[in-house]
C-alpha cells in the first residue's frame, strides 16, 4: 500500500471514526485514498473550522480529534485551533501535507515550515520525509496526544510520502525513551494531604479541566460528598460537580461568584485538582488565598510552582492519585462532614445571599435571562458550547451544567470563532445528545462560514446568538477602565444574521421582546435540524461580579439585582 | 542571577533542537550558551545549556519545562553536582614581529596554543573555565583581538557515573 493508504489504515487501528478537514494540492493523494476507502470525513469551509470541530469532538467524546489540511496556508489556518487545543489540553492529531521532499526549504509554492511554526503550540510534532516512518509516527502521535496531560500533535508529511509504497505493519507498542505516558507518583504525597486535612478548618476544593480530561468526575464527586468540603471550579472544570449542588459555589476568578472568591480568600487549605492557577482565576498573585496552604494534584510537573507555590504537590495522573486519596480519607477514620459542617454552612449561606443575579424588565431581553431560560428548557444531557466574550461568562454563570464534557469552551486561549465549529464537532461526536451553542454577534462572524457545513451535513446544533451589536466584553472594559471610549467595538448593526443563516442553508428566527421569549425559544429549540436563533439584547449589560485585572479576588465589583 | 549548566540528553532526531530552543524562547528563559554534539550512544545527542536564573523556582521551571519535551530523555543540573566545566575559545589576535613574543608568553602562561600564524596575526586556542578565558581575553586586548569564537560551556560530572544513570 502507499503512504496515504497507510495513514488511513493506521487511523482505523486507532479507532478513528471521523476526520475533519479540507483538501488541497499537497494532500490530493491522501484525499484520493479517503475517496477510495470512503473514509468518514467532514468537509468544513475553512481549515480553522476543521480544527475547532475536531477539538469540539474531542472534548465532547474524550477521544482524539483528527484533522487533515494541506501545506502552506492550509496548515497555517490550523494554528489558532492548535493553540486553542494546546492551552486547554485537548488531544488532537493534525495531519498536514508538506511540499515534496526535493522542494522543502526552497520557498516552494504553498510551503511553510509547519514544524517550526507549531513547535510552541503542540505537545509534539513531526516532519515525515519517508513513508516507512508513518506507522511508527502515527502510533506515537496518538499515544502522546491522549496520555498524560493531553494535547495536540502535528504530523507534517512531504507530498511524495503519500504515494511512496510502504511495507505496512502497525507497531504494537510505542518506544519512546523520553516519554512513558504513565504518570504515577509518590503515595506519601497523597498521605500528607490526608494528614494536612486533620489540622484544617476551612478547606476548599478548586477543581479544573484535569478532572474532566482524566474522566475522574465520579470519584471527585465521591470525595466531595464524603468530606463535605466546599467546591469552586475553574471555567474548564464546570460540569464536574452539578452546578446546583449544595456546597458547589460555582466558578472562581475574574467573573466568579462572590462566595467562590470569598471562600478561596478565607480558606486555610486550598486543594487544587487538575488546575493550573491561571491568572484569570488568581487575580493578584501575592494576595491569592493568603491564608491557605496550597495542595496541587497535577499530572504535569511543570505546572507545580509555576504560578502558585504548592505546599503539598501531588504529581501524577488523577486516575492514580484520586483513588488513593479517597482510600486515605476512608482509613483516616474522621467524620469530615461533621468536622467541616460549620465552614460548609457558612459558605453555602454566603452563596445563597450573593448568587449570580440580574434584573429583568418588560422592555428588553436580558442575556442572563436568556441563558437561564435555555438552561431550564433542555435536559441534563445537553452539551453547551460557547464562543468567547460576555456570553461565554453568562453561560458559565447561569447555565446549569450537570455533567462533565458538556460545557465546551475555549478557556485558556479565549478564541473567538471557536464556538460554531466546535459545536458541530461535539454534535458529530455525540449524535444522541442535544447541542446548544451560545455565541455572540462578534464571535459567530469569525467562523460563520461553518453554518454552511452545518446545513449541508444537517448537523443539528441550536445556535443561540446573543446579539447586542457590540463587542461586548471589550466594551465592558472600555466602560469600566477607558472612560467609555468605545474604540472599534461598535458593530454597525446592518448585518441580518437571520438572512445570513438562511443564505447558508440553515433555518433561522429572531426574538426581540421579552414577552415572546419563552414561546419562541421553545419552538426554535425543538425544530428538526440546525437553526440560528437571533436574540436581540441590550448593549450595555456588564458581566458581574468582576475582579478588576490585577486586583485581589475579594475585591469584586458586584451589581446585579433581585431575581 | 545564578548560572547553571544543564546537561540534556535528547533523541538524535531531526527537530529536537527546534523543540528545545522553542521552550527556551517561549518561556522567556535566559540562556548564556547552548551547544550540542554526539555521544557514546549514536541515538542520543547531548545538549549543554548554560542558563541564568533569578532563583530556585525559575531553575525548577526551566528543568521541568524542558523535561516535558517528548524527545528529552534526561536532564541533569551539573551545577549541583561536582563537575568539570570547560569552554573552548579561538582567538584571532593582531601580531607584529615586535609583539609576537609577548603574545606567546601570555599564551604559555594560560597554557593555550598558537595554532596559526601569519605575518599580521596569530590564532590562539585555549580551553578552560570561563574565568580563565575571560582573563586571557583581557590580557590580549592590548594587542587587538580581531575575532573571537567561543563554544559555550560544556560539563562532565566527576566520578564513574554517567548522567544517564544519575
Amino acid at each position: 500500500m502507499n503512504g496515504a493508504q497507510a495513514i488511513l489504515e493506521s487511523l482505523k487501528k486507532e479507532n478513528v471514526d471521523l476526520v475533519f478537514g479540507y483538501p488541497g494540492g499537497a494532500v490530493l493523494d491522501l484525499y484520493d485514498a479517503v475517496y477510495q476507502a470512503r473514509f468518514p470525513h467532514i468537509l468544513t469551509r475553512h481549515e480553522q473550522g476543521a480544527v475547532h470541530a475536531a477539538d469540539g469532538y474531542a472534548r465532547a467524546t474524550g477521544r482524539v480529534g483528527v484533522v487533515f489540511a494541506t501545506s502552506g496556508p492550509g496548515a497555517t489556518n490550523l494554528i489558532t485551533g492548535i493553540a486553542t487545543a494546546n492551552m486547554d489540553s485537548v488531544p488532537l492529531v493534525c495531519f498536514t501535507g508538506q511540499v515534496t521532499n526535493p522542494l522543502i526549504g526552497k520557498d516552494s509554492f504553498q510551503e511553510a515550515d509547519i514544524v517550526g511554526i507549531t513547535t510552541p503550540i503542540t505537545k509534539h510534532n513531526y516532519l515525515v520525509k519517508k513513508a516507512a516512518e508513518l506507522p511508527r509516527v502515527i502510533k506515537e502521535a496518538f499515544f502522546i496526544a491522549r496520555t498524560g496531560r493531553p494535547g495536540p500533535v502535528v504530523i507534517d508529511i512531504a507530498k511524495d510520502v503519500f504515494t511512496s509504497m510502504v511495507d505496512y505493519e502497525y507497531p504494537q507498542q510505542v518506544k519512546l525513551r523520553g516519554y512513558k505516558g504513565d504518570f504515577t507518583g509518590d503515595e506519601q504525597q497523597v498521605a500528607d494531604v490526608v494528614e494536612a486535612l486533620r489540622a484544617t478548618k476551612r478547606p476548599v476544593f478548586f477543581i479544573g479541566g484535569g478532572v474532566t480530561l482524566s474522566d475522574q468526575t465520579d470519584i471527585m464527586r465521591e470525595i466531595v460528598e464524603y468530606t463535605g468540603i466546599p467546591v469552586v471550579s475553574s471555567l474548564m472544570g464546570l460540569g464536574c460537580i452539578p452546578a446546583r449542588q449544595e456546597g458547589f459555589l460555582g466558578m472562581v476568578g475574574m467573573h466568579g461568584s462572590y462566595a467562590a472568591n470569598m471562600a478561596v480568600q478565607k480558606s486555610d487549605l486550598l486543594i487544587g485538582v487538575g488546575v493550573r492557577f491561571d491568572d484569570r482565576v488568581t487575580g493578584k498573585l501575592d494576595a491569592f488565598a493568603p491564608n491557605a496552604k496550597i495542595v496541587h494534584f497535577e499530572v504535569d510537573k511543570a505546572e507545580i510552582n509555576k504560578n502558585v507555590f504548592a505546599h503539598y504537590p501531588i504529581i501524577g495522573d488523577l486516575r492514580w492519585s484520586l483513588p488513593i486519596f479517597m482510600e486515605g480519607l476512608h482509613q483516616s477514620d474522621e467524620d469530615y462532614v461533621n468536622k467541616f459542617s460549620k465552614w460548609h454552612n457558612y459558605v453555602v449561606e454566603m452563596n445563597r445571599e450573593y448568587p449570580f443575579s440580574y434584573t429583568t424588565n418588560d422592555q428588553v431581553i436580558m442575556p442572563q435571562q436568556l441563558v437561564d431560560m435555555v438552561s431550564a428548557m433542555v435536559d441534563e444531557n445537553t452539551i453547551v458550547v460557547t464562543d468567547v466574550g460576555q456570553h461565554q461568562m453568562w453561560a458559565a454563570q447561569f447555565f446549569n451544567s450537570r455533567n462533565p464534557r458538556q460545557f465546551i469552551t475555549s478557556g485558556g486561549l479565549g478564541t473567538m470563532g471557536y464556538g460554531l465549529p466546535a459545536a458541530l464537532g461535539a454534535k458529530l461526536g455525540c449524535p444522541h445528545k442535544r447541542v446548544v451553542l451560545f455565541t455572540g454577534d462578534g464571535s459567530v462572524m469569525m467562523n460563520c462560514q461553518e453554518m454552511s457545513t452545518a446545513a449541508d451535513n444537517n448537523i443539528d446544533v441550536k445556535v443561540v446568538l446573543l446579539h447586542n451589536r457590540v463587542l461586548g466584553m471589550v466594551t465592558q472594559w472600555q466602560r469600566m477602565f477607558y472612560g467609555k471610549r468605545y474604540s472599534q467595538t461598535l458593530l454597525g448593526g446592518k448585518t441580518d444574521y437571520v438572512k445570513l443563516a438562511e443564505a447558508m442553508g440553515m433555518q433561522a428566527c429572531r426574538i426581540e421582546k421579552p414577552q415572546e421569549l419563552k414561546e419562541a425559544l421553545t419552538k426554535a429549540l425543538n425544530v428538526e435540524g440546525p437553526i440560528l436563533i437571533d436574540v436581540m439584547l441590550p448593549a450595555t449589560e456588564d458581566v458581574l461580579p468582576m475582579v478588576a485585572p490585577g486586583a485581589q479576588l475579594d475585591n469584586m465589583v458586584l451589581g446585579g439585582g433581585e431575581e | 542571577m545564578k548560572k547553571y549548566i544543564l546537561a540534556v540528553l535528547v533523541d538524535n532526531k531531526p527537530g529536537v533542537l527546534t523543540h528545545v530552543s522553542g521552550v527556551i524562547s517561549r518561556r522567556a528563559f535566559n540562556i548564556e550558551s547552548i551547544s550540542a554534539g554526539y555521544t557514546e550512544d549514536e541515538d542520543v545527542t547531548r545538549i549543554n545549556i548554560e542558563v541564568s536564573v533569578e532563583d530556585d523556582r525559575e531553575l525548577e521551571q526551566v528543568v521541568n519545562q524542558l523535561s516535558k519535551l517528548i524527545d528529552v530523555i534526561k536532564i541533569v543540573n551539573l551545577g549541583l553536582v561536582d563537575s568539570i566545566i570547560r569552554e573552548l575559545v579561538l582567538l584571532k589576535v593582531r601580531a607584529t614581529k615586535g609583539s609576537l613574543a609577548d603574545i606567546r608568553n601570555i599564551v604559555d602562561i594560560f597554557r593555550g596554543k598558537i595554532v596559526d600564524v601569519s605575518p599580521e596575526n596569530v590564532v590562539i586556542e585555549l580551553t578552560g573555565s570561563q574565568s580563565k578565558i575571560n582573563a586571557i581575553c583581557e590580557m590580549l586586548a592590548e594587542f587587538e583581538i580581531i575575532e573571537i569564537a567561543r563554544t559555550g560551556a560544556i560539563a562532565l560530572s566527576r566520578g564513574p557515573l554517567p548522567i544517564k544513570n544519575m
